[in-house]
């Protein structure tokens, strides 16, 4: 990786980490510590990783465009916001959809969407829902419940396999929710099916709703699950683009690859420290406020 | 009666071989339900997904989001009760045309109440953007692929499989969201479904011969459920309105019917002959006799209605013949 790409692709870390930070000082809380542990994954994503089209989706945030039926298909696809499909071009799945804030503010810092846009991120009514969906700015499709869009991306890949795309497709998971079973059936049909065309991001951020992953459910050794369940699996540090960047061109002929990148949610705002693993939705109380205005003061 | 083997078999390929873009998908019950033949036929074309519906469920979205026509083969207990978040989410939220090909509905099954699928109708309906069909005979296994395939969204089919009675003219389809005359009366309205249309007829023909003017009519699509002809016919007759389906009594035909009535104003008895609870695992006649999804019960019903006896009797009743399914 060039130098200035890598130094391009660090700072639009800090800012998406920044700009989440402002919310979660603004709005009282965010998911912070997932844009703290994703901001290095989804910025090298998008900037040094995907091939991508230009942006085809509209400029500003709009309202929300109503639920899918019969006479609403033509509604504006969030997945526009990735550029047209075509055969050459890679495609993006979010499993973790409660990091759209992440995904808002990478598109908005690689001139996808207006720098501003995260002025209707939660706001009633807008489509920059808190848990991305159908319709949310860089979505393909509605993830919130876990375990599904993995799933769906792998049959979005079999399709492009069968049509000799040489297109990608990537999924962005988070590690917790690698404890649903239909992961585990998902990479055994990927297995099956040698999607060599579909590629699987862990933010192993060792977090979860009730604390630390492993003081949840065993989960570990992850590598060697995924090797079991006839993947490819690469570790690195989710903090060094060069190093995810590096995990994404690894050789994987015959089998889906699966990147994991170790990370930890309270980096680049150490006083989550603190809280830590009690960090899947950080509130920020007043007596705290003062501290974390500093780092983002900082930033 | 004619009855007809392997009609799915032979029409998903047919159907198949018409729309290239048509994929079935198993979850290792495809020579349980009639795509064995498919699989030898058009081994590109038919994907195994394991014993994983889950996954299987939500593959099929994103192989239908690029364009595929997926339809998924397996009982239809493990379509809607095992895998109804990836039914939701995956494929009815966003509306995709994916088709849920679900086989032995109701008692059709000696499997057991872990095979039957009592309560899949009254699931599948509550699904928004879900459509729900449910196959009477080999005139609609014939015609129902086309029908799914037209829809502008997710589908779920009850289908038949084996040895199938032809109730039906095989040169007057079925038709979307359009319940099938089967004979005229004014005195009583009886709605039937499933394999208890046959039932409906045995009992209908009896009644008739006693001088009883019933209409009767066959309802394969149980949603939407707008057809102008029922709520016409529920205006017009007499003394109230049969049902009978191979489902529980929450949530089907019945209750579909019960729903159209109210919002309609039509003040008249209503009799849902279904399941009350769960089944077990006997042959589909015994259990059909055993929860009284049977002529003699449409009978009764006409009798509570009518507040009078017909003298109808069991053995008055033992004219049409049954196959029996015993495989698992």
């Amino acid at each position: 990786m060039e130098h200035t790409t890598l130094s391009a692709i660090e700072k639009t870390a800090g800012n998406i980490r920044k700009q989440i930070l402002k919310i979660a000082l603004d709005r009282g809380g965010c998911y912070l510590a997932q844009a703290c542990s994703s901001a290095e994954i989804v910025a090298t994503l998008y900037m040094e990783v995907l091939n991508l089209g230009p942006s085809q989706g509209a400029w500003r945030p709009a309202p929300f465009p109503g639920v899918p039926g019969p006479d609403n298909m033509d509604y504006q696809k969030g997945a526009l916001y990735n550029g047209l499909p075509s055969p050459d071009r890679d495609r993006l799945f979010v499993s973790c959809c409660h990091y759209a804030s992440v995904i808002y503010s990478a598109l908005a810092a690689t001139g996808r969407i207006c720098p501003d846009c995260m002025d209707k991120f939660n706001v009633d009514g807008w489509n920059m829902e808190m848990i991305g969906a159908e319709h949310s700015p860089g979505f393909e499709n509605t993830a919130g419940s876990l375990g599904q869009t993995i799933s769906i991306a792998a049959g979005t890949a079999h399709a492009r396999k069968r049509r000799a795309e040489t297109g990608r497709v990537f999924c962005l998971v988070g590690d917790g929710e690698l404890q649903e079973g239909q992961t585990w059936e998902c990479i055994q049909a990927a297995s099956y099916y040698k999607l060599d065309n579909f590629v699987v991001v862990v933010d192993a951020n060792g977090q979860q709703v009730e604390g630390a992953v492993d003081q949840q459910m065993a989960l570990e050794p992850l590598a060697a699950r995924f090797s079991a369940f006839g993947a490819e699996c690469v570790t690195c540090n989710g903090h060094a683009p060069e190093e995810i960047a590096a995990a994404a061109n690894a050789e994987h002929a015959g089998k889906p690859l699966v990147i994991l990148c170790r990370t930890r949610g309270t980096t680049g705002v150490p006083p989550l420290e603190k809280r830590w693993p009690h960090l899947h939705f950080v509130r920020i109380s007043d007596a705290e406020r003062a501290e974390f205005q500093a780092v983002y003061e900082g930033m | 009666m004619e009855m007809v083997i392997n009609c799915h078999e032979n029409n998903m390929l047919r159907f198949a071989r018409a729309h290239p873009e048509v994929l079935v998908l198993s979850a290792d019950l495809g020579t349980s339900c009639e795509v064995k033949q498919f699989r030898s036929c058009l081994p590109d074309r038919y994907l195994t997904m394991g014993i994983a519906e889950q996954n299987m469920c939500s593959w099929a979205a994103g192989l239908c989001r690029e364009g595929y026509r997926p339809f998924l083969h397996t009982f239809a207990v493990f379509l809607y009760r095992r895998i109804l978040d990836q039914v939701e989410m995956s494929v009815a939220y966003p509306n995709l045309p994916v088709v849920f090909v679900g086989f032995v509905p109701g008692i059709t099954t000696p499997g057991g109440v872990s095979h039957q699928s009592i309560n899949d109708v009254a699931v599948m309906r509550s699904v928004p953007n879900m459509a729900v069909l449910d196959i009477g005979d080999a005139t609609e296994i014939e015609g129902v692929l086309d029908l799914a395939y037209a829809y502008n969204g997710p589908v779920y089919i009850r289908m038949l499989r084996k040895e199938v009675p032809r109730l039906f003219p095989a040169d007057h389809p079925m038709e979307f969201n359009r319940a099938r005359l089967l004979s005229r009366g004014t005195d009583l309205l009886l709605l039937s479904s499933s394999i208890c249309t046959e039932e409906a007829m045995r009992a209908t023909a009896v009644l008739r011969e006693r001088g009883v003017s019933i209409q009767h009519m066959h309802v394969s699509t149980l949603k939407p459920f707008t057809d102008p002809a029922l709520l016409q016919a529920a205006r017009e007759t007499r003394y109230g309105v049969i049902t009978i389906e191979n489902h529980l009594k929450i949530g089907g035909l019945g209750s579909a019917m019960a729903d159209l009535m109210a919002e309609h104003g039509v003040q008249k008895r209503l009799v849902k002959i279904g399941l009350d609870g769960y089944a077990h695992g006997a042959s589909k006649l015994y259990l059909m006799k055993k929860y009284g999804l049977d002529a003699m019960n449409v009978v009764l019903a006409c009798e509570s209605l009518l507040g009078d006896s017909t003298g109808i009797t069991e053995a008055d009743l033992a004219a049409a013949r049954f196959e029996d399914f015993l495989e698992v």
